[in-house]
């Protein structure tokens, strides 16, 4: 069992964090790397990717949106509650090097994935420059953890309503125009990275990004999660989850998160009766 | 004497009861139903208790063929069941999916001239007696030794080291990847062949003899193997399976609806899909349902999707009948279960429509050429015989490699060409010191019992560094 230690709303109750007590993965996580939790006998396994972690208290947190039932049975645990499974730490880590000038760009609930990647590419010498973006003010999360994580901070939200107002994509083109960026790590929403990949093709700058397809055991054993990458197939829980940007069948992928939309929402209705 | 040996002969197998086709084909309760106590004894007194049991040089685990069925023909069920567990860590589940055609019951005297004793038949009814009936007494344990144990992996072969060690008096912790213990058993092999609550009760058994059992724990990520030697772990039992699906590798084979049979049996049975949504994990439900491949796995497949309410399940494979690599039992039941069979047919490629989802398949017919080095004839395809094949569901079933998570986190072992860990078959001792392998991950994907013997092996090999050393 699994406790919960820390739980926080975010994004108008949209995005929830908690902080959960799993020792021996915390010990063992690298940035980049995710968890599969369950969190009743029932329940499904789901893939996330650790915002945090804290090998001292033997702590990793996870940030996610809701949405589905499984989700939603997360968001509906309290401090003091348990997940009755949490198994990792899974994939592959990021690649750390110093490279030089780095991109960090994040969309949504993607900032919680790229916030540990930012920091240790910090760590690790590079000058990085981060980019954060949401629809709205409202909805924008960990801007305090990123703006510490790097050395320049840009947010762009889609209605203009903080920051620059329009897309993270235009703000990475600002930052390609004027600088020479010898990588962008490029982490949300699958259309944000395909169009972010675009891009930075366009500018030839090397292009990491991390996906989070469907998934069962997350150890290789039964190939949900594959993707093509470069052509070739890949499963993303051991080969990845992060890949080249540039090499990623993004339509793909789409197609194959949508493989269980119609179970998944009548999943969701009834237990949104049932808890209502 | 002439006589009432030939009298003895002329009695026929005792048939087991199981649910009728036309129901069991769409419910996931367990397809045969058991012995009663009287069957089983009548069944037992068929036994001519051979001087030389042939039956158990075709055991890999060496039970007392003999020993147990003479036991339950006198009704003492308890001492039948001690009997098994003396050398058979999970008597529940071999009586239930060991190919005993091919092993004891194939070896057994009486098959000569008749049908052979139903020798797993007796063994499931002495585990499920225990089960239903027992004291839950203990079998008898050694002396501590207070030398530490570590298997991983809670399959077949994991739980018989296990078994093995902990009555032998070490201290044995089974460290399980997913969130339940049981491996193939729990994950691969459906409810209506083993009802998971089974596994469970047999581990339980492990469990109650002072086995602990870690769920959720990756060795090769959450710990390795060496720090398992750091915590104080004095020999470590590598039994992870093969786990690492095989594609067909043909175009279009990443479209929505293709899974490999890894994938949804685990969806069906670990994760309980077929309950959803009373269980939270969906799996594609199709009503034309085409399984690629034709071994056990494939039938497994095959029924669950006929289960799940499929109209039409087909077995697609590029060989004839005759080299179908399943045991006969299980075709048997597949075809009483309107499974169809397109055998000598070879996808080519995977078709889609515009949202992504597998439609169909381009198939080649085949015919059957000179034999291959496997020594089956190989297939070869009829010039000219393009043809499609309609499916919203295709389930790849052709078989496992080995998983190179474990394998490539650990310095020291030796792997063969397959990414196979290499081990000593007698001893299944590997090339580094205090770590033993056995099961699929050194055999390549086998069946149950094969890795059990192998857990066997290395159980006694454990025992005998732990006590005189390498």
């Amino acid at each position: 069992m699994f406790k919960i230690v820390k739980r926080e709303e975010m994004a108008e109750g949209t995005v929830i964090l908690n902080e959960i007590e799993a020792p021996l993965i915390a010990e063992k996580a690298k940035p980049g790397q995710f968890v599969i939790l369950k969190a009743t006998e029932t329940g499904e396994r789901i893939p996330l990717t650790m915002a945090m972690t804290d090998p001292v208290k033997g702590t990793i947190t996870i940030i996610y949106m809701v949405v589905g039932k499984g989700t939603a049975v997360f968001r509906d645990l309290v401090v003091g509650d348990t997940y009755q499974d949490v198994i990792g730490p899974l994939g592959k880590p990021t690649h750390l090097e110093k490279v030089g000038k780095v991109v960090c760009v994040g969309g949504g609930t993607g900032i919680a994935v790229l916030h540990p990647i930012t920091r240790a590419l910090k760590e690790v010498g590079n000058h990085v420059i981060a980019i954060i973006g949401a629809r709205s003010k409202d909805l924008l999360i960990l801007e305090d953890h990123m703006q510490a994580a790097s050395h320049e901070l840009h947010v762009c939200t889609d209605d203009g309503s903080y920051g620059r107002k329009g897309f993270v994509t235009e703000a990475l083109r600002d930052v390609l125009e004027n600088e020479k960026i010898q990588l962008v790590v490029a982490i949300g929403p699958v259309p944000m990275m395909k169009f972010l990949s675009q891009l930075t093709k366009e500018y030839n700058v090397k292009t990491i990004v991390s996906l989070n397809p469907i998934m069962v055991d997350g150890t290789g054993m039964c190939g949900g999660c594959r993707v093509t990458v470069g052509g070739l197939t890949k499963f993303a829980c051991v080969d990845g989850p992060e890949f080249d940007g540039h090499q990623v069948d993004y339509d793909e992928l789409m197609l194959r998160l949508q493989a269980y939309c119609e179970d998944e929402k009548k999943c969701y209705e009834d237990y949104c009766v049932l808890s209502a | 004497m002439a006589e009432k040996t030939a009298k003895k002969k002329s009695v026929p197998r005792t048939l087991m009861p199981e649910q009728e086709p036309e129901v069991r084909m769409r419910n996931f309760d367990e397809v045969p139903l058991g012995y009663t106590p009287e069957l089983a004894q009548q069944e037992a007194a068929r036994c001519i208790q051979c001087k030389k049991p042939g039956c158990m040089a075709g055991c890999p685990v060496d039970v007392d063929i003999p020993g147990f069925i003479k036991l339950i023909k006198e009704g003492d069920f308890k001492a039948a069941i001690r009997n098994l567990w003396a050398k058979n860590s999970l008597p529940a589940v071999c009586g239930r999916v060991c190919p005993q055609e091919i092993q004891c019951e194939g070896l057994c005297v009486l098959a000569k001239k008749g049908e052979p004793i139903a020798i797993g038949n007796l063994e499931r009814f002495a585990a499920d007696y225990e089960r239903d009936h027992g004291t839950g007494e203990l079998p008898p344990k050694l002396t501590p030794t207070g030398k530490k144990v570590a298997v991983i992996g809670s399959g077949p072969s994991g739980l018989t080291v296990a078994g093995d060690l902990i009555v032998k008096g070490h201290e044995v912790t089974v460290f399980e990847a997913f969130h339940k213990p049981g491996g193939v058993l729990v994950y691969g092999i459906p409810e209506f062949r083993l009802p998971k609550e089974i596994v469970f009760q047999e581990v339980g058994f492990l469990e109650r003899l002072g086995v602990k059992v870690d769920c959720n724990v990756v060795v090769g990520r959450t710990v390795s193997v060496d720090e398992l030697f750091e915590q104080g772990f004095e020999a470590v039992y590598i039994g992870v399976g093969a786990g690492l699906p095989r594609f067909l590798n043909i175009p279009g084979e990443n479209l929505v609806g293709i899974l490999s049979a890894n994938e949804y049996l685990t969806r069906a049975n670990l994760m309980k899909a077929y309950r959803f949504p009373d269980y939270d994990t969906p799996i594609p439900k199709g009503k034309n349902v085409v399984v690629l491949g034709a071994g056990n796995v494939a039938m497994d497949s095959a029924r669950t999707a006929m289960r799940l309410g499929a109209e039409k399940v087909r077995i697609v494979y590029r060989r004839s009948r005759a080299e179908m690599p399943a045991r006969e039992a299980e075709i048997h039941h597949a075809e009483e279960e309107e499974i169809e069979f397109f055998l000598l047919t070879n996808p080519t490629k995977f078709i889609g429509n515009e949202r992504g989802r597998v439609i169909g398949m381009e198939c080649l017919q085949m015919e059957l050429g000179e034999p291959d080095e496997s020594g089956r004839r190989r297939p070869v395809a009829v010039d000219g015989s393009e043809f499609n094949l309609d499916c919203d569901l295709a389930i790849i079933a052709v078989g496992a490699g080995a998983n190179p998570l474990l394998t490539q986190s650990t310095e020291g072992l030796h792997l063969n060409q397959w990414g196979y860990v290499l081990a000593d078959p007698a001893t299944g001792k590997t090339y580094k010191k205090g770590v033993w392998a056995g099961g699929d991950i050194v055999t390549g994907q086998a069946t149950v019992i094969l890795a059990m013997g192998a857990g066997r092996k290395a159980a006694d090999s454990i025992h005998d560094y732990l006590t005189y050393g390498w």
